[in-house]
């Protein structure tokens, strides 16, 4: 095995390096902290302007995936707010690959400059890992769909122009059968956004759906194909998009600070900072294989699951230990004079618990291991 | 980049899954036990050339890299080969006498440094080996004298011995400081091992989650269990990446990094250090599961997963407690302030 980026790929992660470096200060993480919005548009008009963004996303043939995960580890390594361009150059990839002419023309371009965000509506109040049950319903009137329901954790649908939607189409069909995916602008009459701020400062959002009307010009994919539209954007998701590098600058955080107020010396706290240093390598290189597997022209779905679930797992045990270890003022936050680590210990404590959930539960990737990669029956019990 | 193995490591892993699999099944391991070691087996394994194959050509051996020795140890390891054949690997490259080499004389490594009186406590295949090298006073030295044939009872029925590092026909090697590469070697071929031994406790696990039938179905269509099943190959896949990256940096040579606060790993020391605490701990858990999962069967003498957990233990805490040897990584990855 040969670990070393190849030197074009070097070349790229030091271009992004250097638009972190000019571009990523402590004011715009903070801003992202005091808003709850993940994102910054100067970041991304730099990206953009520096060629990033559309070497970035992922099949359209400018980029690798290689270079993708080395974007989003840079990003994620220095805690830039990327979570909401990640989440629009894979929709673009989504697009990209199933959209129709017109979609790609009309919605690629926004995204590759930076300004065009998209939201991602598929979970519903009632529906989150059973996503394939979900219940809001678009029904042909004449040339037009209507679409009526709720969706849960549209994150960034206060900011985005771009919005996937998935659909009931038809209900007399087994579920994953009966479902339709839709790009929609996010000015279309009948779409309200209602925020729903979270322990983490991330803020998302509800949204409903009342009476919606569009043309079929808006299905992404075809119709009663939302399911596989969903599994594109999985494939392009999980891994190597950013979040299975999340321990790295709290471990930097931490040891920086454990040395400045004397706590690097104590036995205990080393031996702990060297566990989670192992557990960031292994979760690199879990997901480093996600990217040769893309490269490689496979789809490394279930890798991403393995990824996943052990990256974000290890990230909870640290940010567990590393609050534990900084004693009551672990407990401080951001701006607070004596915070450890300026507040960041205080924070990947509440915002760590999420990272299990989100993008697929610790469970479901479970289950998806199991009986993918290990052929154990499907079990529900 | 590439994370496959290369065509030459595909073969070996071809010639040595199939000589482990035909001439070592579990029957091998415990017909060995208590003492550990079958001289047949380790004769017919000097057929194969794999005790030099990790010496340099120069030196009349296989000159395979520090990546295919790991494919080696990674089918020893499933088969749990009662042969002392990591130790050998990474000691016929210190000592490439002729007879090491070849395998006819069995070399091993002492991995904690002599005692004030000159001798090496505990030595992995110290019952056995012919030729010992490790660290006495300032110096390495290799030491030959008569393997001793007996040794404790243990846990992970190893050959081990305690070995005299002052008697018998004794060769300085080098200053001590640089066994810590020896060491660092040891612990990427062991972890190659370790790998083994938890990916062949997760296939003999699930074997028997399938066969076994509980409220009339089998017990592994239980969501209970698959969902511990599905950590196993995490670690498994896990492990073996991170201790190919031990291998490519021990092959590559160079001084790497050891930025952790930067994700930037590629010291060969501390690449070791890790892999063999991951891989211990991994070996571990993976044991652990499938015992657990065999029920009161996993405790019985007759199922094979109690050999695998005794050696998942024993191989590694021979070298020490992967949380001791955390500690010791820390000292590589965040070099202590004075206040």
């Amino acid at each position: 095995m040969d670990f070393a980026l190849p030197p074009h790929v070097e070349e790229y992660r030091d271009t992004v390096r250097r638009i972190i470096a000019e571009n990523v200060t402590p004011e715009m993480i903070d801003r992202q902290h005091e808003s709850g919005t993940f994102n910054s548009y100067e970041l991304n008009r730099a990206m953009a302007e520096a060629g990033l963004l559309e070497r970035a996303v992922p099949g359209l043939g400018k980029g690798d995936p290689i270079e993708l995960w080395v974007l989003f580890h840079e990003l994620e390594k220095s805690q830039a707010p990327y979570d909401s361009i990640s989440v629009a150059l894979m929709i673009a990839g989504v697009i990209n690959a199933v959209g129709t002419e017109e979609q790609k023309a009309l919605i690629i371009p926004s995204i590759l400059t930076g300004e065009a965000l998209v939201c991602m509506g598929y979970s519903e109040p009632d529906y989150g890992s059973d996503v394939a049950s979900i219940v809001t319903r678009a029904v042909k009137d004449g040339d037009e769909w209507v679409i009526n329901g709720a969706k849960m954790w549209t994150t960034m649908a206060h900011e985005a122009k771009w919005l996937i939607l998935l659909t009931r189409t038809n209900p007399d069909v087994p579920k994953h059968k009966g479902l339709t995916m839709f790009i929609l602008p996010m000015d279309t009459p009948g779409i309200t956004v209602e925020p729903v701020p979270t322990m983490g400062t991330e803020k998302t959002n509800a949204t409903f759906y009342d009476n919606v009307r569009v043309g079929d010009e808006w299905v992404l994919g075809q119709v009663d194909e939302g399911w596989r539209v969903m599994g594109v954007a999985l494939a392009f998701e999980r891994g190597v998009m950013g979040g299975t590098s999340v321990a790295t600058p709290l471990l930097r955080h931490f040891h920086d600070w454990a040395a400045h107020v004397g706590l690097a010396n104590d036995p205990l706290v080393r031996e702990r900072m060297a566990r989670v240093a192992i557990d960031a390598e292994v979760s690199k290189l879990l997901t480093q294989r996600c990217a040769w597997i893309a490269a490689s022209g496979g789809l490394p779905g279930l890798e991403g699951s393995m990824a996943k679930v052990f990256a974000t797992e290890s990230y909870q045990k640290a940010s567990r230990w590393f609050q534990q270890m900084a004693g009551p003022r672990g407990l401080l936050q951001f701006h607070e004079p004596d915070a450890a680590a300026d507040g960041w210990i205080e924070y990947d404590a509440r915002h760590s618990p999420v990272t299990t959930i989100y993008g697929g539960t610790s469970e479901i990737n479970r289950n998806n291991i199991a009986e993918r990669h290990l052929g154990l029956p499907k079990a529900r019990r | 980049m590439d994370l496959d193995l290369t065509e030459d490591q595909k073969a070996i892993k071809e010639v040595f899954s199939g000589f482990f699999t035909n001439e070592a099944p579990p029957t091998v391991a415990r017909a060995a036990e208590p003492f550990g070691f079958d001289r047949s087996l380790w004769t017919r394994l000097l057929e194969t050339g794999a005790p030099g194959m990790g010496v340099a050509e120069i030196h009349g051996g296989g000159g395979a890299s520090l990546g295919d020795l790991v494919v080696v140890a990674e089918a020893f390891g499933r088969a749990i080969a009662p042969v002392p054949l990591v130790e050998h690997l990474v000691a016929a490259r210190l000592f490439p006498a002729d007879d090491v080499v070849s395998g006819e004389s069995i070399a091993t490594l002492a991995l904690h440094p002599a005692d004030a009186d000159g001798t090496w406590r505990i030595v992995p295949a110290g019952a056995v080996a012919d030729v010992v090298i490790g660290v006495d006073g300032a110096e390495i030295v290799a030491v030959r004298s008569a393997a001793p044939g007996t040794g404790p009872r243990n846990h992970a029925a190893s050959p081990l011995a305690d070995r005299s590092a002052r008697i018998g026909e004794r060769t300085v090697l080098g200053p001590a400081a640089e066994f810590s590469h020896a060491i660092a070697e040891w612990q990427t071929v062991t972890s190659g091992a370790l790998v083994g031994i938890a990916a062949q406790a997760l296939a003999i696990a699930l074997e028997y989650v399938m066969a076994r039938q509980q409220f009339g179905v089998p017990i592994g269509s239980f969501q209970a269990i698959q969902q511990g099943m599905a950590d196993l190959p995490i670690l498994v896949d896990g492990g073996r990446l991170l201790t190919f990256k031990a291998a490519w940096a021990g092959d590559l040579g160079k001084p790497g990094i050891t930025d952790a606060g930067d994700s930037n790993i590629t010291d060969f020391e501390a690449l070791a250090s890790m892999a063999f605490v991951f891989t211990s701990d991994g070996a571990a858990h993976a044991t652990d599961r499938s015992l657990h999962y065999h029920g009161g069967y996993g405790f019985a003498e007759e199922y094979d997963i109690q050999l695998f957990y005794r050696r998942a233990r024993g191989w590694a805490l021979v070298y020490d407690d992967p949380s001791r040897e955390a500690l010791r990584l820390a000292g590589r990855l965040f070099p202590e302030v004075n206040h």
